[in-house]
C-alpha cells in the first residue's frame, strides 16, 4: 500500500499552501465579520485553475484529480471555511453533475465558464419540507412541449446570491415517487427565477445562503440534466462526491485550529510555564492530532477511490462523518486551550468553531452518514 | 524573442539554522525552493511571453534534485528546461558556476538572458555579471522594471544605492532582477499537472564547450578563509513623530553616542 503523494500532488500542495497563506488567510476574519462573499478570491482562484480542478482540459478545466481538488478545499478551509465551501459547492455540486451527466452540448456550454471561475455554480435540492427526506420535493417542473415550467422554492442554497448556473431538482411526475424527480440547469436571469431571502448564519458567514424562487419559470427543453425521472439518483450521486469536499473542508478547519492551538499553547504562560508543558495539554493535543490525521487518511482514501473509478459512496460518508465530528471536537478544544481569549474574535479559533458546526449538517447530516454506512453494512 | 532564465535551487533560508559549534549552515531537512530573485526573473520573462509571445527557457546547474525548480518553472509557464548536471561541476564557486552556465547558454539562441540579482544562500550577486562577461553581453543589474519597444530596445529602471537609474539597452543583453521587481505568479493547476510530462534536457560537461579546468572545484579560485556568526544587534526603537521632533531626537541620540 502506497501512502506517498505523487510528485505533482506535492507540487500542488506547495502552490495551494502558498496561495492560501498569502491570499486567503489575511481576508478570513473580514469575510466572516462582514458576511462578505469572497468575489475577489474567486477571480484569483479562477485564474490559477482552482475553480475547475477535476475538469478535463477539453472543457476548459485543469485536468487535475479529485485528490488535488480535496487538497485544495482542505488547504483553503485551513485558512477560511467560507472560501473552502464556495469552491466545494461550486465544484462538487454544480460542475461535477454537469461533467458526469451532461450532454456534450451542455458540457461545452457551461463547463469552460464554470471551470475558469467566470461563472460560479450552485445546487438546489433542499426545500422547507424536504431536508433529510429529500424525496419529498414540492418544486414541480411541467413539460410544456418545447420548454419546462418550474414552480417552487428551494432553501439554504450555497453560493445562491453570486452564482450564474444552478442545478435544480424538481418533481416531474409525482405518481412515480423518487423515480418522478428530474434535474435541470437553470441560469441566473431566467424570467420567473429569483433569489429570495439570505440567511444570517452561525458560521461560514461569507458564503451566500439563500432561497431560490421559481414562479412559472420557463427553461429551454435542452436544460434537462440527465434523463427524466433520474434526478433523485443524480442528486444522491452528486452528494456522494460533495461529501468528499465537505469532509476536506471539515479537515481543513480542524487543521487550522490545530495550527493555532499548538502555537498558542507554546506561547501562553501560566503558573510560570507555557501551558504546553502541562501533561493535560500534551495528551489532549496528541488525541486531537491523531483524529485530524485519521480524518485526512479517510478523505484521501475516498478521493483516491473516486479517481480510480471505484465505488466510494460509503468511504465518502465515513470521511465526512469522522472529519466533521473531529472538526467540531478539535475546534471546541482549541477554544478551551485559548481560554477566554479563544472566546473572542481576537483569535481565529472562535470563527473556526462556528465554521466547523455546519460540516455536521449539510450534504447529509451526521445521522444520514451513519444511515449510509450502516445501510451498506446490514444490506 | 527568445529568453533564457537562470534559476538556482536554494535552501529556504527562513528555515535554515546555523550549527552553533562550526558556524556553518545545517542544510539537512531544510526544504529547497526557487531562489526568490530568480522567481522575479522568471516572472519578468513570462510577462514578456504573455505580451510578445517570447519563448522562455529555464536553466539550472545543480544535482539531479534541482530538477524540482525546473518543474516549478514549467508549472508557472516556462517552455523549455535544461538541467546542467555533472560530477565535474561539483564544488563550483561563482566563477566556475558562471563558466558552466555561460557555456550552456552559448549553445542556445537568445535575445535576453535573465538571472536573479543574488542567491539567498551564496549572496554574492556575482554569477549574473560574470555570465554577461563570458558571453560578451551588455548587462544591467538590479532591475526593478523593464519596458520593451517590441523590436530591439529595453528601457530599464535599475535600483542604485540611493535611488534609481533609467537606462536603455539593446538585445542581446543580460539583466539581473530583484524579487521586488514584480509579484511572481502562482503555478496553475494545469501547469502542475502537465509539468511532469514535459522533457527536461539534461546537459553534462561534454555538452558544453568549456575547458574542464574552468569547471567545478578545479575552476574555483575562491578560498573560504573563515565563516562566523554575526553578532546580534539589539532591537531598534521606533518613534512616530513629526519631522521637527524627529530631527531633535536624532541629533540628541547622535550626541549621546559622541558621533557629533
Ligand atoms: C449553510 C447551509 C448551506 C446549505 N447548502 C445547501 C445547498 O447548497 N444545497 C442544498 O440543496 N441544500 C443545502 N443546505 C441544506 C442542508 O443540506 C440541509 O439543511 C440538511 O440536509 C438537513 O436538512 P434539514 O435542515 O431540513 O433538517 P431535518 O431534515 O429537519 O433534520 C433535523 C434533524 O433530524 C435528524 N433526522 C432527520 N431524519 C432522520 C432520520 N431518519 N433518522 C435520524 N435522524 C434524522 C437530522 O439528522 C437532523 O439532526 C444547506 C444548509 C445550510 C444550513
Ligand atoms: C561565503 C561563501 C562561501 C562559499 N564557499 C564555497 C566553497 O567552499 N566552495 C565552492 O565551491 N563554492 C563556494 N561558494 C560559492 C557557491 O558555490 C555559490 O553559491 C555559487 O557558485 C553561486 O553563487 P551565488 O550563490 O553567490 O549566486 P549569485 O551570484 O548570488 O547568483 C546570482 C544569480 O545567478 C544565477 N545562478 C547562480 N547559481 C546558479 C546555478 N547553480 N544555476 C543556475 N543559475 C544560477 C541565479 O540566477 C542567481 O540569482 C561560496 C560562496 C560564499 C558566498
Amino acid at each position: 500500500m502506497d501512502f506517498s503523494l505523487k510528485i505533482e500532488e506535492e507540487l500542488f500542495l506547495q502552490m495551494i499552501r502558498e496561495f492560501a497563506e498569502k491570499e486567503v488567510k489575511p481576508l478570513a476574519a473580514e469575510i466572516d465579520e462582514l458576511e462578505k462573499f469572497p468575489t475577489e478570491l474567486v477571480n484569483k482562484m479562477g485564474k490559477i485553475g482552482l475553480m475547475g480542478i477535476p475538469v478535463p482540459v477539453k472543457y476548459g478545466g485543469q485536468g487535475g484529480t479529485n485528490q488535488m481538488y480535496s487538497m485544495a478545499v482542505e488547504e483553503l478551509s485551513r485558512s477560511c471555511g467560507t472560501t473552502g465551501v464556495v469552491v466545494s459547492a461550486h465544484t462538487s455540486l454544480c460542475v461535477a453533475p454537469i461533467l458526469e451527466n451532461g450532454t456534450e452540448e451542455q458540457k461545452m456550454k457551461y463547463l469552460p465558464k464554470l471551470a475558469s471561475g467566470e461563472w460560479v455554480g450552485a445546487f438546489g435540492l433542499t426545500e422547507p419540507g424536504a431536508g433529510t427526506d429529500a424525496a419529498l420535493q414540492q418544486t414541480v417542473a411541467v413539460d410544456a412541449g418545447d420548454k419546462w415550467i418550474l414552480n417552487g422554492t428551494k432553501i439554504f442554497i450555497t453560493n445562491a446570491g453570486f452564482a450564474h448556473v444552478y442545478i435544480v431538482i424538481a418533481m416531474t411526475d409525482k405518481s412515480q415517487g423518487t423515480r418522478g424527480i428530474s434535474a435541470f440547469i437553470v441560469e441566473r436571469g431566467t424570467p420567473g427565477f429569483s433569489i429570495g431571502k439570505e440567511e444570517k448564519k452561525l458560521g461560514i458567514r461569507g458564503s451566500s445562503t439563500c432561497e431560490l424562487i421559481f414562479e412559472n419559470c420557463e427553461i429551454p427543453k435542452e436544460n434537462l440534466l440527465g434523463k427524466v425521472g433520474r434526478g433523485f439518483g443524480l442528486a444522491m450521486k452528486t452528494l456522494d462526491g460533495g461529501r468528499i469536499g465537505i469532509a476536506a473542508q471539515a479537515l481543513g478547519i480542524a487543521q487550522g485550529a490545530m495550527d493555532e492551538t499548538v502555537k498558542y499553547t507554546k506561547e501562553r504562560k501560566q503558573f510560570g510555564k507555557a501551558i504546553a508543558k502541562f501533561q493535560n495539554t500534551q495528551f489532549q493535543l496528541a488525541d486531537m492530532e491523531t483524529k485530524v490525521q485519521a480524518s485526512r487518511l479517510l478523505v484521501r482514501h475516498a478521493a483516491y477511490k473516486k479517481d480510480q473509478g471505484m465505488p466510494y459512496s460509503v468511504d465518502a460518508a465515513m470521511a465526512k462523518l469522522f472529519a466533521a465530528e473531529t472538526s467540531m471536537e478539535v475546534t471546541t478544544k482549541a477554544i478551551q486551550f485559548h481560554g477566554g481569549y479563544g472566546y473572542t474574535r481576537e483569535y481565529p479559533v472562535e470563527r473556526m468553531f462556528r465554521d466547523a458546526k455546519i460540516t455536521e449538517i449539510y450534504e447529509g447530516t451526521s445521522e444520514v452518514q451513519r444511515m449510509v454506512i450502516s445501510g451498506n453494512l446490514l444490506k | 524573442m527568445k529568453i533564457v532564465v537562470c534559476i538556482k535551487q536554494v535552501p529556504d533560508t527562513t528555515e535554515v539554522k546555523l550549527d552553533p559549534v562550526t558556524g556553518t549552515l545545517i542544510r539537512e531537512g531544510v526544504p529547497s525552493i526557487m531562489n526568490p530573485d530568480d522567481k522575479g526573473g522568471l516572472e519578468l520573462a513570462l510577462e514578456l511571453k504573455d505580451k510578445y509571445n517570447a519563448e522562455v527557457t529555464v536553466i539550472t546547474m545543480g544535482p539531479m534534485q534541482a530538477e524540482a525548480v525546473l518543474r516549478e518553472a514549467f508549472a508557472m509557464g516556462a517552455d523549455k528546461a535544461i538541467l546542467l548536471t555533472d560530477r565535474k561541476f561539483a564544488g563550483a564557486d561563482t566563477l566556475a558556476t558562471s563558466n558552466a552556465l555561460a557555456g550552456a547558454i552559448r549553445t542556445l539562441e537568445y535575445d535576453l538572458v535573465i538571472t536573479g540579482r543574488q542567491a539567498i544562500d551564496g549572496d554574492t550577486a556575482q554569477v549574473g555579471p560574470q555570465i554577461a562577461e563570458h558571453l560578451d553581453l551588455p548587462q544591467v543589474s538590479y532591475l526593478q522594471n523593464l519596458k520593451y519597444d517590441g523590436k530591439k530596445t529595453f528601457t530599464i529602471k535599475k535600483a542604485t544605492e540611493d535611488g534609481y537609474q533609467v537606462v536603455e539597452v539593446d538585445s542581446p543583453c543580460l539583466v539581473t532582477v530583484l524579487a521586488t521587481a514584480n509579484e511572481a505568479r502562482y503555478m496553475t493547476v494545469r501547469g502542475i499537472v502537465e509539468a511532469f510530462d514535459k522533457p527536461v534536457e539534461v546537459m553534462g560537461a561534454d555538452k558544453i564547450d568549456v575547458d574542464e579546468s574552468k569547471l567545478g572545484l578545479k575552476g574555483s579560485p575562491t578560498k573560504v578563509k573563515k565563516a562566523f556568526t554575526k553578532g546580534v544587534k539589539s532591537a531598534g526603537q521606533v518613534y512616530e513623530v513629526d519631522t521637527e521632533e524627529a530631527v531633535g531626537i536624532i541629533i540628541s541620540k547622535l550626541k549621546e553616542k559622541f558621533i557629533i
